[in-house]
């Protein structure tokens, strides 16, 4: 059974956490410290995004990054045309949400199995790659942003605060404006997750000919699901945007796409937190082992993807629990409270 | 007249095309219900197998006929092997591990080549039709598709290992009963498959030359096709090739060829939307 939230010490241990590294860290550390830091927020958010539709709907989408750079572009055109951020960084989350949505409406009504689902998703993605690298002429503009093909798109406004265009956010009010943004994301998903809706997800998950025999619309769930997925990779798009003031296709890329599955599955399907601890820790290691001359990023994330896939014995989630519990006890010494893995697997 | 002729040519190159493409990822997806994720670096290593044994002075056409096809087998049975045996029953964890052989290839080809663009240039020459000139090589891709697919039907019709290989299709524990070894017979298809796609990779390379992130500039096509065809081997390649390589050769004429791309996925999901299990869910049900 899913603890309610309210009742889960986790999730208060988590978003203790998370308050603690917002306030703290821009009195402990420098400000390239907090700059790098960010980083891990902003990817953090994606991997949640991710983390939500495959732990808690049962999609796997080999095309997240798509909405990713949806989310990305939509808030570098909207921004260097409006001239403000506010309004921009909503449009990230609707946009992507609405064309996901729409997706998703030709793939779940359409009833596509889970090979189908992996392939369509994979190919949108392929195409906005192809589309948006093919863009490099001048003709190729939305109103004064021009999308520069596999040039990227230079320049992109910083965020500031609503209403007053001119007070752009320093780095350290960045970092905790999201900061505060993933910790709103993860208690939105906790609470979600925990609601009605979210227990009939679950449900479709474990069962889904059972669950629709039961009365709920499959269906019309899954692409809810997916939109509410697809909205929070594409605001997390657009964090990265205006993180680093500069977009280019590579948002829409497969390795983008990789990463998040890899955070996912490495920090373990079916659960919150892991994702989050996947995006630090593997994250960390390709930055180490990207030093080394005789690797290079395909190779390393390639690799940690098989190695997932085939150390994992028959039953994804529970062996991802069972493997994380020992393999890196010291990363999740909190877990180790709550009981070995069930069947449905709590959501911490 | 002539320009009918070339554009019919031009429509008949765009479905080989497909053909050739998905032709050993239909293989696999018919008989095992796997997409092997890595197929557009299957296609590279085809490609390169060419190019690098072409400059080393093997004849190209041996290379292209021979090696290609050889090599890649090899190395698809290896690969089920090693990593596809152990995920059957498991599609989205294969799907998800032929993805880190994908990326593993690519960052592994990029070590080993560089990431140059490599080519030899397209053998035979040009052919006037009227007023107009076509490479001959065209010719050459739509008489491969043509022989794949004549030479699948007849193996799966006529020979005992396409029995063999039907009966693992249709119902795998039968088979397994009646002495078939399957595990055997999906090894097999596996490296047929790859083989497949080895001599598509080879016979395309002079086309577009190789690099090592080639393969993606495929997948998306070779996947729309397989999965639009749906599960039958011939009748799902041929149907699916027919009907969106018309669409994208169409698109392409008229607007260049990205948004070709886009209006092939397009036609594809409103295709999936009416046909979840690919047009030979529904159509040619019986057919191989």
């Amino acid at each position: 059974m899913e603890k309610p939230v309210a009742k889960d010490p986790g999730f208060y241990i988590m978003v203790l956490i998370g308050l603690l590294i917002m306030f703290g860290a821009p009195i402990w550390f420098d400000l390239f410290a907090i700059m790098q830091v960010t980083q891990y927020v902003v990817l953090s958010v994606y991997a949640l995004s991710l983390a939500y539709i495959w732990g808690f709907g049962g999609i796997l989408s080999f095309g997240q990054s798509c909405f990713f750079g949806l989310g990305a572009y939509t808030f570098a055109v909207s921004s260097i045309n409006i001239g403000e951020t506010t309004f921009p960084f909503i449009l990230s989350f609707v946009l992507p949400a609405a064309f996901g949505a729409a997706l998703g409406y030709f793939m779940f009504y359409g009833r596509l199995s889970d090979v189908y689902l992996g392939v369509v998703t994979m190919v949108v993605t392929l195409i906005f790659w192809k589309i948006i690298n093919h863009t490099a002429g001048p003709e190729y503009s939305i109103g004064d942003a021009r999308l520069g093909g596999f040039n990227g798109i230079p320049s992109i406004p910083i965020l500031n605060m609503p209403g007053d265009p001119d007070a752009w956010l320093d780095p350290a009010q960045m970092f905790k404006f999201f900061m505060f943004l993933l910790i709103v994301v993860y208690i939105g998903l906790r609470v979600l997750i925990a609601s009605d809706f979210g227990r009939v997800s679950v449900g479709i998950r474990e069962n889904e000919t059972r669950s629709s025999l039961l009365g709920y619309d499959v269906r019309r769930h899954k692409v809810i699901i997916f939109a509410i997925g697809s909205g929070i990779a594409g605001m997390a798009g657009a964090m990265w945007a205006t993180y680093q003031t500069f977009i280019d296709p590579n948002a829409f890329s497969l390795e983008m796409s990789a990463k998040a599955l890899i955070w996912v599955m490495a920090g373990g399907v079916g659960t919150l937190a892991g994702p989050i601890l996947g995006v630090i820790l593997l994250q960390w290691l390709s930055l180490k082992l990207g030093t080394l001359q005789f690797l290079n990023n395909f190779v390393i994330l390639g690799a940690i993807l098989m190695v997932l896939v085939l150390a994992l014995p028959r039953g994804l989630v529970p062996s991802v629990k069972h493997w994380a519990l020992t393999g890196w006890e010291m990363f999740r010494r909190r877990e180790r409270a709550a009981p070995p893995a069930k069947e449905v697997t709590s959501d911490v | 007249m002539d320009y009918t002729i070339i554009v019919v040519i031009e429509i008949l190159r765009a479905i080989s095309w497909l053909v050739l493409l998905a032709a050993g990822l239909g293989i696999i997806f018919g008989m095992m219900r796997v997409i092997n994720f890595a197929h557009g670096e299957f296609l590279m290593l085809g490609g390169y197998t060419v190019i690098m044994s072409t400059k080393a002075g093997v004849n190209i056409w041996f290379a292209m006929l021979v090696l290609a096809p050889l090599c890649v087998g090899l190395f698809g049975v290896l690969v089920e092997r090693l990593v596809i045996r152990f995920l059957y029953g498991r599609i989205l964890d294969s799907l998800l591990a032929t993805w880190g052989l994908s990326l593993l290839m690519i960052g592994g080809v990029t070590l080993i080549f560089g990431n140059t663009v490599e080519g030899v240039s397209t053998p035979l020459g040009a052919v006037d039709i009227g007023a107009y000139s076509i490479p001959a090589y065209n010719f050459v891709l739509i008489f491969f598709a043509a022989l794949f697919m004549v030479a699948i039907w007849g193996v799966m019709k006529f020979t005992r290992a396409g029995l063999i290989a039907r009966a693992t299709m249709q119902n795998p524990a039968m088979a397994e009963a009646l002495g078939i070894r399957t595990t055997w017979v999906y090894m097999a298809t596996f490296g047929i498959g790859s083989a497949v796609t080895g001599l598509a990779g080879g016979l395309l390379a002079p086309l577009t030359g190789v690099v090592p992130t080639m393969g993606v500039n495929f997948v998306g096509q070779s996947f729309i096709t397989v999965i639009t065809g749906g599960a039958s081997m011939i009748a799902g390649t041929l149907s699916a090739s027919t009907l969106l390589g018309s669409i994208s050769q169409g698109m392409t004429i008229l607007t260049g060829p990205v948004y070709g791309d886009a209006a092939l996925l397009l036609a594809a999901l409103v295709l999936l939307r009416l046909l979840p299990q690919g047009i030979t869910g529904r159509i040619f049900t019986r057919s191989l």
